[in-house]
C-alpha cells in the first residue's frame, strides 16, 4: 500500500497551483481567471492542511483553511459582481480588451 | 589820530573799492549813470589816502603799526602744531607811500577813462573792474603776510584778465588776456611753492614773524642754500608779475587793453608790485639770491630796451621800456640800492602812466591809430599832450631836474658802488648802456610821433587835442616828474624828505655766511650790533570798532648826524663817493642817447632806413622781439599741446581700450562658454535623457497593459527569486 | 528734538517721497516735480537743522561715543540657525566731522538737482521717483556706520543711476550707463570680498560677555577686537591685510576715479542729463574719497601707512593727466568731466598726507569741488539746453548775448582755477600745505603745483572759446538765465564765495574729526606694534 506522505500533498498543491496559474494568464475570460484564482487559492488550502496534519503546528492549519473557504466565498462573490458590471460597461468579459487604465 | 584811527581809516580804504566793484557790477545794467559812483568811491579812497599818508608821514613816521586778526585757526592735538592763519594791515610808509601812487593814479586813470571810454558798451563795467583792480592793488600794497599777498597777488591778475580782455571781441584780445594770466601764473606757481617753504620752517606767513625766526638762525632744512631758493621761489612771484625775463611776454601783448588800464595796471601799479615784493622780502634774501636777481633784473632792462628801438607800436615802445624800466629795479633791488629802487618804483609810476595816458590821448586824437610812423608833427596840433609827455620822456630819459633823473642815477651809483665791492662789472655797464638805450628810443618815440611833418595828412587833419578830463591828468602827472615834489636839491635825492626820512634800507637777517663779504657783520657775541640802533619799541592797542589785534612798532629814528645803515658801512661810503662820477656818467649817457635820436630821426642825418638795412640782422631780431614769443610756441606750449594730445589718444584707446578690450575679452568668453554650455553642458544633459528615452523605449514594451503579461514576470520573477535564494 | 531720528529721517524721507509720487497720477506733471523739490527742499532744511545741532567738540572717527544723532539698533538678528552662526547687525547711523560736511554737500546738491530737472520732458514720474531713490541711497552711504547697511546703501545707489543715465540721457547713453553700472559693480565686489573677510575677523562683546562677528566700522578699528586666526586679523601672521587694502582702496578708486580707473566718468557725464551730471559730480565722486577715509584709512591704518606715498603719487598722476586730457577735449561737458579726475586728484594728494592740513584740505576739496563741479555743470546744462550743442568750437561770444549768464560761469571757471576769494583756493592751498610738510612726498607736492597752472590754461583756454570773441550769428537768439537758473546758481555761488572769504565755518566743523582721525592715524603705528606684527 502506498504511503501518502507530505510530498504527495505538497506536489498535488503545487500541480494545482500551476493549473491555476496556467488559467490565469491563458485565460482571457475574466470568469476563467477568476476560477484560476479559486484554483490557486485551493491549492495553498491543501497546503495548509497539510503541514497541519504532518507538522509541529497543531490544528491551527485547518482554521486558516476554513478562513480562506470562507475568504474565496467572499471573493468570488465580489469578483463575479466587478465581473458583472465590468460586463456592463465594456459588453466583454474579455480581459484583454479591458485596459482603459492605460493609456 | 591816533594808530587806531589810521588802521580803522586803512582798512575802510581798502574795502571802498571793492563796494565800488559790486555795485556798479549789479547795477551797472539799470543805472546808467553807475560810473558816477565809482568815481565817487575812488575820489574818496583817494582824498582818506592822502589824510592817512599825511598823519602817517608826520606822526608816526617811524612806527610800523600792525592790524591783524586770525582767519583760519585749525586748533591741533597733543602731537601736532596748531596752525593759524592771520591776515591783516601793516601800515608802514612804504605802504603809505605806494597807497598813494595807487590811489593818485587810479583816481586820474578813472577820470581820463570818463572821455576815453566815451560810448563803449560796457562802460560801468568797465569801472566795476577799476575798483575791483584798486581793491586788489591795495591788498597787496598793505598786507603784513606773504599769503594774503598772494590772495591778492592773484586778484590783481584776474582784474588784469579781465581789463586786457575787456574788448573780448577781438581775438588778440581775449588771447593776450590769457596770455597774461596764464605768463604770470608761471611765476605765481613759483611764489606758492616758495610759500609752502616758508610756512613748512616757520608755520606762519606774517613777514615779521618768518624774520625774526630767521635772525634767530631757523633756516629751511637748516641750509642756507634753500634760503636761497626760498627767496628766489618768492621772487619768481615778482618775475611773473614785474614781467621779467623770461616771463616778460606777456606785458606787450597786455597792450591789447584799453590804454588806461595799461597805465594804471601795466605801467605804474601792478606791475611795479614784484618790485614791493622784492622789497618786502628784502631782509631774507641772501648774497646768491640777490646776485641772481640782480642778473635778472639786469637781463631784463637790456633785452626789452633793445627790442623797444625798432617797435612801430607807441604802446608796444612804452610797454618795453616798463620791462627795462622795471628790470632797472629790479636790478637795483639785487645790488643793495634798495630804496634808490623804491624811489624808481615811485617816479616811475607817475611819468610812465603820464607816458601811457599821453599815448592813449594821440590814440584818441588820431582815432584809434596806434602806428607812429603814421603820426608825425602832433606838436602843433596837441600841445599840452606834446607838454606833458616831453616832461615824462625826459624823465624817463634821465635829463636833471626830473625825477627819473634823481632815482636812476641813484640806482647807476649803487650798481656802481656794488660792483666795486664784489666785482660784478656787468651791472654798471649794463646800467648806462640801457640809459642811453632808453633815452635814445623814447626820444625818436616822441620826434617821430610829435615833430616833423604830418605822415598822414587826411588823418593829421581830423586830429583835435582832447578834452581837459584828459588833459587834467596828464599835467597833474607830469608835474609829479619834476625834482621838486621829492628834494629842494636837483641834483640829490639824499637832501630831501622822501629817501632820507621815509624810505630806509632794512637790515639784512640772513645768516652771516650768506651774505656778501662786505655785508657780513663781525660782532662778537654779546656785542651790540651796529644794525640794533634801530631797536623797536613794541606796543599792543585794543582796537574797539573793527576786532582785530593791533600792534605798534616803533622805531627809534637815526640820531642827528648818524649814517642811515643801508646795507653796510662799507657799501654806504662806496656808494657816497660814487654819486657824483654816477651823475656825471649818466648825463653823458643820457644826452648821448638823445643827441643820437636827434641825428636820426630829427636832423635826419643818419637815415633810419640805412641803418636798418645795414644791420638787418640785428634789426629783425630786435623788431620780432628776439623770437621769444616763437620760442615759447615752439617749445612749452607746442609741448603742452601735444602732451595733452598724446595722454588723450592714450586715454581714449588705451585706458579705455583696456577697459572696453577687457568687455570684449568677456563677451567672446561668454560667447565660448554660451557654446561650451549648448554643446557640452547641455549636450551631456541631453545625453542622459536620451539614454534614459532608449531604457524607456525598452521597459515600455514590458508594460502592455495585460493583467496576464504582468503574472507572468511575477511568477518568473518568483522562480528567479527563488532559485537566487534558494541555499536557505 | 533731542531723541528724535534725525539722520533716519533726512535718508528715508525721499524713499517716502518715492512712494507719494508712484501713487500720483502720470499726468500730475507739475505736481511730481513739486513734490520732488519739497522733499530735497525739507532735507535741506533737516540739513540745517543738524548743523545747529552739530556738536563741534566731538570727533568721532574712531570712537562711537563722540559721534553724533546716533541711531542703533539690532537690524538682522539670526541665532536660531546653529549651522548659521549668530548673525547680528547693526541699524547704524551717525555722522562726524568727516560725514557732516558730506551731509550738508549733498542736501545741497540735490535740491539744486532737482530745480536742473524741471525740463524733463520723457516719462517724469519714473524720473523723479528714481532720483528720490539715489537720494535715500547717497545719504545712507554718508550716515551708515555699520558696513552692511553701507555696502547696501552703496549699492542702492547703482540702480537708479542706471536707469537715470540709461533712460534720460544723451546719444551714447546705453553704453556709458552699462559702462558705469558694471565699472562700479566691479568695484563693489572687491568691497563686498574685504567686507566678509573684515566680518569674520572682527568681534564685538554682546552684553551677556559672548563674543560674535560684527560689520560694525568702529569696531573694526580697534585691533583689540580682532580675533587671532581671522584672516583679516593682524594677529593672523599669514593675514593679507594689504592684499584687502588695495582691493577696498580699488574699490573706492573707481569711484573717485582714480587714474586708471576714470574712463566711466567722461563717458557718463557726457551721455547723463545735467541734473544727473550734477549729482554725479557733485556727490558720487565724493563717496570714492568718503569711503577711503572712512573705512581704508582708519580700518588699514598702518598699511595705509605703507602705501601713501603711491596714493600720493596717483592723486599727482590725476591731477596733471586729468588737467592735459581735458586740454585736449573739444566738448565742453568732457572737459569739465576730466577737470573732475583732476580736481579729485588733489583730494588724493591731501589724504596721503596724513596730517591734519592735508585732511582738512582734502574734505574741504570734496565740499569744494561738489559745489563748483556743480555750478560749473549747470553752466554747460544752461546753454546746452538753448542751443543743443556741447562743441566748444561751435560757440563764441556768448558772453556779449547772456552776460549774467557768463558772470555766474565767469566765478566758477574761477573758483575752478582756485582763484583766491574763492573756495577752491583754500582748500588746494591746504592739501599743498598738508603734502608739502610731508618729507616723502614733498616732491610729488611740488610736481602737482603744475596742476594749478594747466588748470588755468584749460579752463581759460575753454573760457575763451565759448565766451569770449565775437558772437555767432545763429546764437543770437538765446535768452539769458529764467528764474529757476537763478535759483540753481544763485545758492551755488554764495556757497563758493563764503568759503573762499571765510573758510573756517566748513573747517571748525571738521576740525576735532580732522584731529582725531590724525591723531589716529599717528597713533596707529604704535597700537599696530603691539599687535606685534608691522
Amino acid at each position: 500500500m502506498l504511503n501518502v506522505g507530505l510530498n504527495h500533498f505538497l506536489v498535488i498543491s503545487a500541480v494545482l497551483f500551476s493549473f491555476g496559474i496556467f488559467g490565469i494568464v491563458t485565460r482571457k475570460n475574466a470568469v476563467m481567471v477568476l476560477m484560476g484564482v479559486e484554483l490557486m487559492l485551493n491549492s495553498a488550502n491543501i497546503n495548509f492542511v497539510a503541514f497541519a496534519k504532518f507538522g509541529a503546528f497543531g490544528n491551527q492549519g485547518q482554521l486558516i483553511a476554513l478562513f480562506v473557504v470562507v475568504l474565496a466565498a467572499a471573493e468570488a462573490a465580489i469578483a463575479l459582481a466587478i465581473v458583472l458590471n465590468i460586463y456592463k460597461t465594456f459588453n466583454s468579459i474579455n480581459v484583454d480588451e479591458i485596459d482603459s487604465l492605460k493609456e | 589820530m591816533n594808530e587806531i584811527t589810521l588802521t580803522n581809516l586803512s582798512i575802510v580804504i581798502l574795502f571802498l573799492p571793492l563796494i565800488g566793484f559790486f555795485f556798479t557790477l549789479l547795477f551797472g545794467k539799470r543805472i546808467k549813470k553807475m560810473y558816477a559812483f565809482e568815481i565817487l568811491v575812488i575820489c574818496s579812497v583817494f582824498a582818506l589816502t592822502v589824510v592817512l599818508a599825511f598823519f602817517k608821514l608826520t606822526q608816526f613816521v617811524n612806527a610800523r603799526i600792525i592790524s591783524e586778526f586770525t582767519w583760519i585757526d585749525i586748533k591741533n592735538s597733543a602731537i601736532l602744531p596748531n596752525i593759524s592763519i592771520d591776515l591783516g594791515i601793516m601800515l608802514d610808509n612804504l605802504t603809505v607811500l605806494l597807497m598813494f601812487v595807487v590811489a593818485l593814479v587810479s583816481m586820474l586813470v578813472h577820470i581820463f577813462s570818463l572821455v576815453y571810454m566815451k560810448g563803449d558798451k560796457r562802460f560801468n563795467r568797465y569801472y566795476a573792474y577799476l575798483g575791483l583792480f584798486t581793491f586788489s592793488m591795495n591788498g597787496i600794497v598793505f598786507t603784513h603776510n606773504i599769503l594774503m599777498m598772494y590772495i591778492f597777488w592773484e586778484l590783481v591778475g584776474v582784474s588784469s584778465y579781465l581789463l586786457i580782455g575787456f574788448w573780448y571781441e577781438k581775438k588778440s584780445a581775449s588771447d593776450a588776456s590769457k596770455k597774461a594770466f596764464l605768463v604770470t601764473r608761471v611765476g605765481d606757481v613759483g611764489m606758492f611753492a616758495g610759500i609752502l617753504l616758508l610756512f613748512v620752517t616757520y608755520h606762519t606767513f606774517t613777514f615779521d614773524k618768518i624774520f625774526a625766526q630767521i635772525s634767530a638762525g631757523v633756516l629751511p632744512f637748516n641750509s642756507g642754500f634753500w634760503l636761497t631758493i626760498t627767496g628766489l621761489l618768492i621772487f619768481c612771484g615778482a618775475v611773473g608779475k614785474s614781467a621779467q625775463f623770461p616771463l616778460h611776454v606777456w606785458l606787450p601783448d597786455a597792450m591789447e587793453g584799453p590804454t588806461p588800464v595799461s597805465a594804471l595796471i601795466h605801467a605804474a601799479t601792478m606791475v611795479a608790485a614784484g618790485v614791493y615784493l622784492v622789497a618786502r622780502v628784502f631782509a631774507m634774501l641772501t648774497a646768491d639770491a640777490l646776485l641772481v636777481i640782480a642778473i635778472i633784473g639786469a637781463i631784463s632792462a637790456f633785452i626789452p630796451a633793445t627790442i623797444a628801438l625798432t617797435q612801430k607800436d607807441i604802446k608796444k615802445v612804452l610797454a618795453y621800456s616798463t620791462i627795462s624800466q622795471l628790470g632797472y629795479m629790479i636790478m637795483a633791488m639785487g645790488v643793495g640800492a634798495f630804496s634808490y629802487a623804491f624811489f624808481h618804483l615811485i617816479t616811475h609810476a607817475f611819468f610812465k602812466a603820464c607816458l601811457f595816458l599821453g599815448s592813449g590821448s594821440v590814440i584818441l586824437g588820431m582815432h584809434h591809430e596806434q602806428d607812429i610812423t603814421k603820426m608825425g608833427g602832433l606838436r602843433k596840433k596837441m600841445p599840452l599832450t606834446y607838454a606833458t609827455f616831453l616832461i615824462a620822456t625826459l624823465a624817463i630819459s634821465g635829463v636833471p631836474l626830473t625825477s627819473g633823473f634823481l632815482s636812476k642815477d641813484g640806482i647807476l651809483a649803487g650798481t656802481l658802488a656794488f660792483s666795486k665791492l664784489t666785482g660784478y662789472w656787468v651791472f654798471p655797464v649794463v646800467g648806462y648802456f640801457v640809459a642811453a638805450l632808453t633815452a635814445f628810443y623814447m626820444f625818436r618815440l616822441v620826434i617821430i610821433t610829435f615833430h616833423g611833418e604830418p605822415n598822414d595828412k587826411e588823418k593829421f587833419e581830423h586830429v583835435h587835442e582832447s578834452p581837459y578830463s584828459m588833459v587834467i591828468p596828464l599835467v597833474v602827472l607830469s608835474t609829479l616828474s619834476i625834482f621838486i615834489w621829492y628834494t629842494p636839491n636837483p641834483i640829490s635825492a639824499d637832501a630831501g624828505w622822501f629817501l632820507p626820512k621815509w624810505v630806509h634800507t632794512p637790515a639784512t637777517i640772513v645768516p652771516n655766511f650768506a651774505r656778501f663779504d662786505f655785508m657780513k657783520s663781525f660782532a662778537k657775541p654779546g656785542e651790540i650790533k651796529k644794525e640794533d640802533n634801530t631797536k623797536a619799541i613794541v606796543s599792543v592797542v585794543n582796537n574797539d570798532i573793527i576786532p582785530t589785534r593791533t600792534t605798534i612798532i616803533t622805531e627809534q629814528p637815526a640820531q642827528e648826524g648818524q649814517e642811515e645803515i643801508i646795507h653796510s658801512e662799507s657799501y654806504t661810503e662806496t656808494f657816497h663817493s660814487y654819486h657824483y662820477p654816477a651823475i656825471l656818467l649818466s648825463i653823458l649817457v643820457g644826452g648821448f642817447g638823445i643827441l643820437m635820436a636827434f641825428v636820426i630821426y630829427h636832423w635826419k642825418k643818419i637815415s633810419a632806413d640805412k641803418l636798418a638795412n645795414a644791420l638787418k640782422p640785428l634789426y629783425n631780431f630786435s623788431y620780432h622781439k628776439w623770437y621769444f614769443d616763437e620760442l615759447y610756441d615752439y617749445t612749452f606750449i607746442w609741448l603742452t599741446m601735444f602732451l595733452s594730445k598724446i595722454l588723450y589718444w592714450f586715454d581714449a584707446n588705451i585706458v579705455d581700450g583696456i577697459v572696453n578690450g577687457s568687455a570684449v575679452v568677456v563677451r567672446f568668453a561668454s560667447r565660448f562658454s554660451a557654446k561650451f554650455d549648448s554643446i557640452v553642458v547641455d549636450g551631456f544633459v541631453n545625453l542622459l535623457a536620451y539614454i534614459s528615452g532608449f531604457i524607456g523605449i525598452f521597459f515600455r514594451k514590458l508594460q502592455t497593459g495585460k493583467v496576464q503579461t504582468y503574472v507572468i514576470y511575477v511568477v518568473f520573477s518568483l522562480v528567479i527569486l527563488l532559485f537566487l535564494f534558494k541555499s536557505f | 528734538m533731542e531723541n528724535f531720528p534725525i539722520l533716519s529721517f533726512i535718508t528715508f524721507l525721499p524713499i517716502l517721497g518715492m512712494i507719494l509720487i508712484l501713487f500720483v497720477p502720470k499726468k500730475q506733471e507739475i505736481l511730481i516735480k513739486w513734490l520732488t523739490l519739497l522733499v530735497t527742499g525739507v532735507q535741506l532744511v533737516t540739513a540745517g537743522f543738524i548743523w545747529r545741532y552739530y556738536n563741534y567738540a566731538l570727533g568721532g572717527i574712531n570712537n562711537l561715543n563722540t559721534f553724533q544723532f546716533i541711531e542703533r539698533f539690532r537690524w538682522i538678528d539670526i541665532s536660531g540657525l546653529t549651522w548659521l552662526g549668530n548673525v547680528k547687525v547693526d541699524y547704524l547711523l551717525g555722522i562726524d566731522g568727516l560725514s557732516a560736511p558730506m551731509v550738508f554737500l549733498t542736501a545741497l546738491i540735490t535740491f539744486i538737482a532737482t530745480l536742473s530737472s524741471w525740463n524733463i520732458s520723457k516719462s517724469i514720474k519714473g524720473y523723479f521717483a528714481l532720483f528720490l531713490l539715489l537720494d535715500t541711497g547717497m545719504f545712507g552711504v554718508f550716515v551708515s556706520l555699520d558696513f552692511f547697511l553701507f555696502y547696501i546703501f552703496w549699492e542702492l545707489m547703482l540702480l537708479p543711476m542706471y536707469f537715470l543715465i540709461g533712460i534720460w540721457g544723451g546719444v551714447r547713453r546705453e553704453y556709458a550707463a552699462i559702462k558705469f553700472f558694471i565699472y562700479t559693480l566691479f568695484g563693489s565686489v572687491f568691497m563686498l570680498l574685504v567686507m566678509i573677510g573684515l566680518y569674520f575677523s572682527t568681534t564685538e562683546t554682546l552684553a551677556n560677555g559672548s563674543k560674535i562677528f560684527t560689520f560694525n566700522i568702529i569696531a573694526m578699528m580697534d585691533p583689540k577686537n580682532f580675533t587671532a586666526t581671522g584672516i583679516l586679523s593682524p594677529f593672523n601672521p599669514n593675514n593679507l591685510r594689504l592684499v584687502a587694502f588695495i582691493a577696498l582702496f580699488v574699490g573706492f578708486a573707481i569711484k573717485i576715479p582714480m587714474f586708471p580707473f576714470h574712463t566711466w566718468l567722461p563717458d557718463a557725464h557726457v551721455e547723463a542729463p545735467t541734473a544727473i551730471s550734477v549729482i554725479l559730480a557733485g556727490v558720487l565722486l565724493k563717496m570714492g574719497t568718503y569711503g577711503i577715509l572712512r573705512i581704508s584709512y582708519p580700518v588699514f591704518p598702518e598699511i595705509t601707512h605703507q602705501l601713501a606715498w603711491y596714493i600720493a603719487l596717483f592723486g599727482m598722476i590725476n591731477i596733471i593727466y586729468g588737467a592735459l586730457c581735458a586740454m585736449a577735449q573739444k566738448d565742453y561737458k568732457k572737459i569739465i568731466a576730466y577737470s573732475s579726475v583732476s580736481h579729485m586728484g588733489y583730494v588724493l594728494l591731501g589724504m596721503s598726507a596724513l596730517n591734519s592740513a592735508g585732511f582738512s584740505g582734502a574734505i574741504l576739496q570734496m565740499f569744494n569741488h561738489g559745489t563748483i563741479t556743480a555750478m560749473l555743470f549747470l553752466g554747460v546744462g544752461v546753454i546746452y539746453d538753448r542751443a543743443h550743442t556741447r562743441g566748444v568750437d561751435d560757440f563764441g561770444g556768448i558772453a556779449n548775448q547772456m552776460p549774467i549768464y557768463t558772470g555766474f560761469t565767469t566765478l566758477a571757471f574761477f573758483a575752478a582755477i582756485g582763484l583766491p576769494g574763492l573756495s577752491g583756493f583754500v582748500s588746494e592751498s591746504f592739501v599743498f600745505l598738508g603734502s608739502f610738510s610731508v618729507p616723502s612726498i614733498r616732491v610729488i607736492s611740488i610736481v602737482s603745483t603744475l596742476g594749478i597752472l594747466l588748470g588755468a590754461g584749460y579752463m581759460l583756454w575753454t573760457f575763451q572759446r565759448i565766451y569770449l570773441g565775437e558772437l555767432k550769428e545763429k546764437w543770437n537768439k538765446l535768452p539769458d538765465l529764467s528764474f529757476r537758473e537763478y535759483a540753481m546758481l544763485v545758492p551755488l555761488a554764495l556757497v563758493i564765495v563764503a568759503l573762499g572769504i571765510y573758510p573756517s565755518a566748513m573747517l571748525n566743523l571738521m576740525n576735532s574729526s580732522v584731529n582725531a582721525l590724525t591723531d589716529f592715524m599717528n597713533n596707529a603705528q604704535k597700537l599696530y606694534s603691539l599687535v606685534g606684527k608691522y
